[in-house]
């Protein structure tokens, strides 16, 4: 009986809900925005404005949406396994680590083209070194994820001040920042790769990572649903004595899962050091982490809710930026603000109206069945 | 007359959704009696105490508690009312004492000490009166389930019930656990608390109720004196047709040992010993069934002789290869030895209750070339072979999509049991194959374990209930704290003899006297 309790429509599950959740963090926001004198609906155009305007916009937003599906999906896989990976921060600092590295020492002796695609391993193996760690510490030591994954975002936050100050600094410049890398290794940023078919759109920082991230959720997906080791995966996440039983060993799960999850989120620094920054530098990776858990929630930790969610996060990053720029009674802070509501609502508050919709639901098709009966 | 009903329930209905649980109810309780309420799993027994209780509220109909009009929001209301609940997990918190147990949220007052001594002296009469002697200070952790019941009796009965309800009651006892129960009852009885059994063992209806109740499909089909029918009459009202309580089989054809344990001892992760130097075999062709307690050290045994477990000193032989703690095995590497294991409890490891049944269904042999390439897992493959598990078995509904949780009770052990029979494996392990499983899929159930029998494979069956052991085994294995107690030819078992055995390391002088 419980169980018909917790049955609903896909599309209720999937699309009403998060739906629901998003509106509410919207009418708190505009709440927010009357409180501080700011009129919400034309906060409301020149957020949406700046986002999918113009086209400088609309790359920015795809390029922050880039990010998000990266640490998205390295949340979501973690997710299927039972775990709960908080480091996608770190892993995603790391990431950025292992690619500059690979164009700091390579650069110069190879061929761009060769150097690329190493450098995208390099983040993916720094990535998923990172993760690695906490993961065998849970596996076969038994401290708890969570914590070990909190404290590692810390320890790469400190590992990188010390790289980018003392020992990858270019001494020739002021700031903690390692020498530009040739550009030869430069990831095609979009507009340049339209320009070479003769197509002129807007320059912006989005660039072919963002390919890289829709060829990862479609490997996320096959991954998940479609072989034996997703099978495995989500066996040992929904049920471990049910994985003990069959055969498989959890320990093991838990290792490669973190791996694939760190080796995802390493993937922001391609976007952002290979694509965008073209250095090794502090801070590039801030937020992206975090929000990726808000992401991977609200997407229902599928590849195609994700990217859905991601899209939104990208709209709110870029457009609450225009919107900080344009407004003078809104800061960065608000939009920080903004974020947290969505983070709040589709997130921690997910499944705030499930039991309101259930019932309605439970009550109209009640409702169908007695006229079933009568007539 | 009125005043002698404790419970009138008239035309009462509760839906969850489209499922009718309890379809225009009917239900008349007197007062001061036993009476039994049967039904196969999802029948609506268990919603129908829920609503008695307060646990849901019905949709439509009328209750009556002792004259009175009531619709209980909650269980406080009922139990306002004089209803109270023995569940069948018993809802103790275990490092708490006795009397805190039985004070729990009924503490009375700021500080707990005038409440304690206030319970105390009401606790000790309640014990006098009905003969339900605890010691209060005990942690409720040190008890024995049978005493951990007991108290269950006691929190209702403080709390000022006068109508008890008891949800399979029996499920976790011993033989002589459960005729003192009986005992408890009756005294309830002659003290004129009225108490709803609800069982689907048919004996206990026969030993101890006055009145019973059938329901089936949510409705309630019969009501009958219990002296003026039979066990076969209920079964046939349960299930709505006749039913063979009794396994028919031939005489056993026994071939060589495919299980040899020899000094098997297993520790549990606290180095406890669980399993404690037992030696035995079982040969093709026959089926030994191993009785005990729940939590006597079965589980451990199936655990260790399907590779899930490690073990800790001795050795198994099984299906020609040894097994011992230099040579640890794994499940997997036991089903290619040709083991297959029906674990004990479904949910906690038979199945994955949020994956659809096709995932389900393959789930141990999730690396079978038969549905997965290279790398693909091929979904329309595994739902293909799902469906061929389903028609062998007379799985319903026969939807490989359909989430595992979303099957009743029988046809989620049929799917497991498919599972595991279809690939012919020389050993089956079956460990309570029949628990909540309703009566006329055990029937098919046991069927299918006589038959692999038939087929010369060698097979385990661990069980709590005795009757199944009986007629379904052709040996008898008893354990009791770890240690093989006695081995009896089933054709020559009594219950009784197998619970003097169940309780033998310890209990044995009390119960024989």
């Amino acid at each position: 009986m419980s169980q018909s309790n917790s049955e609903m429509p896909f599309w209720m599950d999937a699309l009403l809900l998060p739906f629901l959740n998003i509106m509410t963090a919207f009418v708190v926001m505009v709440g927010i925005f009357l409180v501080i004198g700011v009129d919400p609906v034309e906060a409301g155009e020149i957020l949406l404005f700046g986002a999918f305007g113009y086209g400088e916009g609309i790359g920015y937003t795809l390029y922050y949406m880039t990010n998000f599906v990266f640490t998205g999906l390295a949340v979501a896989v973690a997710f299927h396994a039972g775990l709960f990976n908080i480091g996608g921060e770190g892993q995603a600092y790391l990431g950025g680590l292992g690619a500059g590295l690979v164009c700091l020492l390579l650069a110069e002796w190879l061929p761009g083209l060769l150097v690329i695609p190493i450098a995208i391993l390099g983040a993916a193996l720094f990535g998923a070194a990172w993760a690695y760690i906490p993961a065998y510490l849970q596996a076969y030591r038994g401290s708890h994820i969570v914590i070990t994954t909190i404290m590692f975002n810390f320890l790469a936050a400190s590992l990188m001040v010390y790289l980018m100050v003392n020992v990858l600094n270019d001494p020739s410049k002021m700031s903690p920042e390692s020498v530009t890398f040739p550009d030869s290794v430069w990831l095609p940023q979009m507009h340049e790769l339209f320009a070479m078919f003769g197509v002129e759109i807007e320059s912006s920082p989005l660039n072919v990572s963002i390919f890289l991230a829709l060829l990862a959720s479609v490997f996320v997906w096959i991954f998940i649903w479609y072989t034996r080791w997703g099978y495995q995966l989500r066996t040992t996440g929904s049920n471990a004595s049910a994985a003990i039983y069959a055969g498989i060993k959890p320990p093991r799960v838990i290792v490669l899962s973190m791996c694939i999850s760190g080796a995802l989120a390493g993937m922001v620094g391609v976007n952002e050091i290979l694509g965008v920054n073209h250095r090794l530098m502090l801070d590039f990776h801030v937020g992206y982490g975090f929000a990726g858990i808000a992401v991977a929630l609200m997407g229902r930790n599928h590849p195609i809710g994700i990217i859905l969610a991601a899209l939104l996060f990208g709209v709110l990053s870029q457009g609450g930026q225009e919107l900080a720029f344009e407004m003078s009674n809104i800061t960065r802070d608000i939009v920080v603000v903004m974020q947290g509501l969505v983070i709040l609502f589709c997130g921690a508050l997910e499944f705030m109206y499930r039991p309101w919709l259930m019932k309605l639901y439970l009550a109209s098709k009640g409702e169908n069945n007695a006229q079933e009966v009568t007539s | 007359m009125h005043s002698d009903i404790a419970i009138e329930l008239t035309d009462v209905s509760k839906r969850f959704g489209a499922v009718r649980a309890n379809d225009k109810v009917n239900l008349c309780v007197e007062s001061g009696t036993i009476h039994g309420i049967v039904g196969e799993n999802g029948a609506g027994k268990s919603t129908l105490m829920s609503i008695l209780y307060g646990f849901y509220q019905y949709d439509t109909g009328h209750i009556e508690v002792f004259g009175k009009a009531q619709y209980f929001n909650n269980s406080r209301e009922a139990l306002a009312a004089g209803v109270g609940m023995v569940h069948q997990h018993f809802m103790l918190v275990e490092p708490f004492t006795v009397l805190e147990n039985v004070m729990l949220g009924n503490e009375g007052g700021k500080l707990l000490k005038e409440g304690r001594i206030a319970a105390e002296t009401e606790l000790k009469r309640l014990a006098n009166e009905y003969g339900l002697a605890v010691d209060l200070h005990a942690r409720v952790s040190s008890l024995s389930v049978g005493l951990q019941q007991r108290v269950e009796i006691l929190k209702a009965l403080y709390r000022g019930a006068k109508i008890l309800i008891l949800d399979e009651p029996t499920g976790v006892l011993t033989p002589q656990e459960t005729a003192e129960l009986f005992r408890i009852l009756e005294s309830l009885k002659a003290q004129g608390v009225t108490i709803l059994l609800i069982t689907h063992k048919l004996q206990e209806i026969m030993a101890i109720t006055d009145n019973v109740s059938v329901m089936r499909a949510g409705t309630m089909v019969a009501h009958r004196k219990t002296s003026e029918t039979s066990k076969e009459d209920i079964a046939e009202l349960m299930v709505g047709r006749k039913v063979l309580l009794q396994v028919d089989k031939i005489d056993a054809n026994v071939g060589e040992a495919l299980i040899k344990v020899d000094n098997l001892t297993i520790k549990d992760a606290q180095g406890v010993e669980r399993v404690k130097q037992v030696s035995f075999e079982v040969k093709a062709g026959e089926v030994v069934g191993i009785a005990g307690v729940s939590g006597n050290g079965q589980s451990e045994l199936l655990e260790a002789l399907s590779g899930i477990t490690k073990v800790n000193s001795g050795s198994m032989i099984i299906n020609g290869h040894e097994v011992s703690r230099k040579k640890p095995a794994s499940p997997e590497r036991m089903r290619i030895r040709g083991l297959a294991h029906v674990p004990e409890d479904r949910h906690h490891m038979g199945m994955v209750t949020s994956f659809s049944a096709s995932e389900s269904s393959i789930l141990g042999y999730h690396n079978d070339k038969e549905y997965n390439g290279r790398f693909i897992m091929s979904r329309s493959k595994v739902r293909d072979y799902c469906r061929k598990l389903m028609d062998a078995f007379d799985v319903r509904p026969r939807d490989p999509d359909l989430k595992s949780a979303n099957f009743s009770g029988g046809n989620q052990q049929k799917l497991i049991l498919a599972r595991e029979m279809e690939r012919n494996p020389d050993i089956l392990l079956v460990g309570q194959p029949t628990r909540g499983v309703d009566i006329g899929a055990i029937e098919f159930i046991h069927r299918r374990i006589i038959e692999m029998r038939d087929a010369g494979k060698a097979i385990l069956l661990v069980s709590v209930e005795l009757e199944e052991i009986i007629s379904v085994s052709d040996r008898v294995l008893v354990m009791c704290d770890g240690v093989i107690t006695g081995e009896v030819p089933a054709a020559e078992a009594t219950e009784r003899e197998l619970g003097l055995l169940m309780t033998s390391s310890d209990a044995q002088k009390e119960v024989v006297a």
